[in-house]
């Protein structure tokens, strides 16, 4: 196969490209594609950084969502670093961890169309992973007082009732170290 | 810079090393009381790099070095970009942004670079979980004296939305010579992309097709805990070693005259080449790799060639060794000068 730009030399450097979802095959030989190959990269960092904000401003447009009109969400602000919400579909970057309470509506949307998914499933913080734990605990628990009452043994669930509390207490207190 | 900048990580055994040159896993982390450093401005970020270097002073002590990035000269700068360290964005002289790098050079962490902190972690060859347990080990230790950025929902948050969730990038750079050479590697590369991982040309040098060196990394990040990610990307890849493997076997079969003259004319060149530029001399040292795994070459040469000289001979390696203010011409002087006496020693 010969190279399509010079059509001298035998092609060895093959591309695929897929533009809106129009494949396109180039086939270049080692001259012609190192000469092109700075360029490309180039091209590469501009394609992602258009590419995010059309997922953004597509996602903005065409997503009458039932929280926001379209007029609404333009003025959405985040009050703690100042970044609009238009401001965001252009530069493609939160500005800070209460940008993602700001911009929440529209988020879980916009994560579907990067990632195919919305919600975490890795690992958490330390302090969420104990929040979690206590949280679990305490479901037991209160599982159990139920138990105790249906049986009518009023005791235990007092016990039970104790035991909730000094949780919860010993949680309140770590929070408040932190 | 304290020590010697220049790391071997990249020269330790390691698992496919014919195919699989390194692995690295990278972490973005944020903290909930500061502004992302896309919005915050000089004294904030001033402040972030001050309140970290006291709450992570544990890092100095087991082996950590800290630098502001406007303590190290441009050529160190550089030197750390082409050793995979830090970032491009991160080699600019700036008192804002600010590196954590431990002694053995294959774990650092980037402060103020698009997110407040990205930790990475480097080895040679193929290996995921390793590098897992150990970086996962040192973000819970930066968990118990931070208060990080995230949202059980959404999990750590990121600058860029790309990155949102477990907020972890795991690639691996490859050599696929024979997957190029057979004209296959469109097609792999192409499936490749249907599983969520991205492809790219190795890094800056324009240099990716010649070499033959790609880098292959999973892009999504949401939806799925790290483990699941780096089975992901692991599974892929031993297809796409296989696939190198098995083009290897089939175009030594057919075509072996060929590339065994191709292997040996590289080879010629690199013994005598009086200049060499960085794409042509990583052209040739990929040939003569590629020979040395299909043992294509009778002449005993170190085998791990390529891993030591793949950094050494990138030009601000060069200017690090021989002087900053080396001219181009004299820089390609030097590099075919290491090169030839490496290979003409044995």
């Amino acid at each position: 196969m010969l190279c399509d730009r010079c059509g001298e030399n035998e092609a060895s450097v093959h591309l695929t490209r897929i533009i809106n979802g129009q494949k396109e095959e180039i086939h270049l030989c080692e001259e012609c594609a190192r000469r092109s190959s700075k360029l490309n990269i180039e091209d590469n960092n501009l394609s992602f950084q258009s590419l995010l904000s059309g997922i953004l401003n597509h996602n903005f447009s065409n997503q009458e969502s039932s929280y926001f009109t379209n007029k609404n969400s333009k003025e959405l602000k985040c009050p703690n670093c100042g970044l609009s919400y238009q401001e965001f579909t252009q530069g493609g970057l939160f500005g800070c961890q209460k940008c993602f309470e700001i911009f929440e509506p529209k988020l879980d949307e916009l994560f579907k169309r990067i990632h195919g998914n919305s919600r975490h499933k890795g690992k958490y913080p330390l302090s969420f992973k104990q929040l979690i734990e206590v949280e679990s605990e305490i479901n037991k628990l209160k599982k159990e007082m139920q138990v105790a009452v249906e049986k009518e043994d009023f005791e235990k669930a007092a016990e039970i009732r104790d035991k909730i509390h000094a949780v919860k207490d010993d949680m309140e207190e770590d929070k408040n170290e932190k | 810079m304290k020590n010697n900048l220049v790391s071997d990580w990249q020269i330790e055994d390691g698992n496919e090393k014919d195919v699989i040159l390194s692995s690295r896993i990278r972490l973005a982390r944020n903290l909930k009381k500061y502004k992302f450093p896309n919005r915050s401005n000089y004294e904030e970020k001033k402040e972030l790099i001050a309140s970290l270097k006291r709450e992570l002073d544990f890092l100095i002590d087991s082996g950590f070095d800290f630098y502001l990035m406007s303590d190290l000269s441009e050529i160190e700068r550089e030197v750390l970009h082409e050793e995979h360290l830090i970032s491009q964005g991160h080699t600019e002289s700036s008192e804002t942004k600010a590196l954590f790098l431990n002694n053995s050079k294959h774990l650092s962490i980037m402060v103020n670079e698009e997110d407040h902190l990205r930790l990475q972690i480097l080895k040679a060859g193929l290996e995921f979980n390793d590098l897992w347990q150990k970086i996962d080990q040192i973000d819970n230790q930066l968990d118990e004296k931070l208060e990080y950025a995230f949202s059980d929902k959404w999990g750590y948050l990121t600058s860029c939305p790309t990155n949102v969730g477990a907020a972890l990038r795991a690639s691996v750079m490859c050599h696929l010579p024979a997957l190029v050479l057979s004209g296959r590697i469109d097609n792999i590369l192409g499936a490749v992309g249907k599983f969520g991982l991205t492809v790219r040309g190795v890094a800056g040098e324009g240099s990716s097709s010649e070499a033959e060196l790609f880098q292959i990394s999973n892009q999504i990040t949401l939806g799925f805990n790290e483990k699941e990610i780096i089975d992901k990307l692991d599974s892929v890849i031993q297809q796409i070693i296989a696939e190198e493997r098995k083009s290897r076997e089939y175009l030594l079969r057919n075509n072996y005259l060929k590339l065994k003259d191709n292997v040996l004319r590289s080879l010629g060149i690199l013994k005598y080449a009086y200049q060499l530029e960085e794409a042509e001399a990583l052209k040739y040292l990929s040939r003569i790799k590629f020979g040395q795994d299909a043992n294509l070459i009778e002449e005993k040469l170190d085998q791990d060639l390529f891993s030591k000289l793949l950094f050494k001979i990138k030009d601000a390696h060069l200017k690090h060794s021989f002087g900053m203010k080396l001219k181009q011409d004299k820089i390609n002087i030097k590099r075919a000068e290491i090169i030839r006496n490496i290979l003409n020693e044995e």
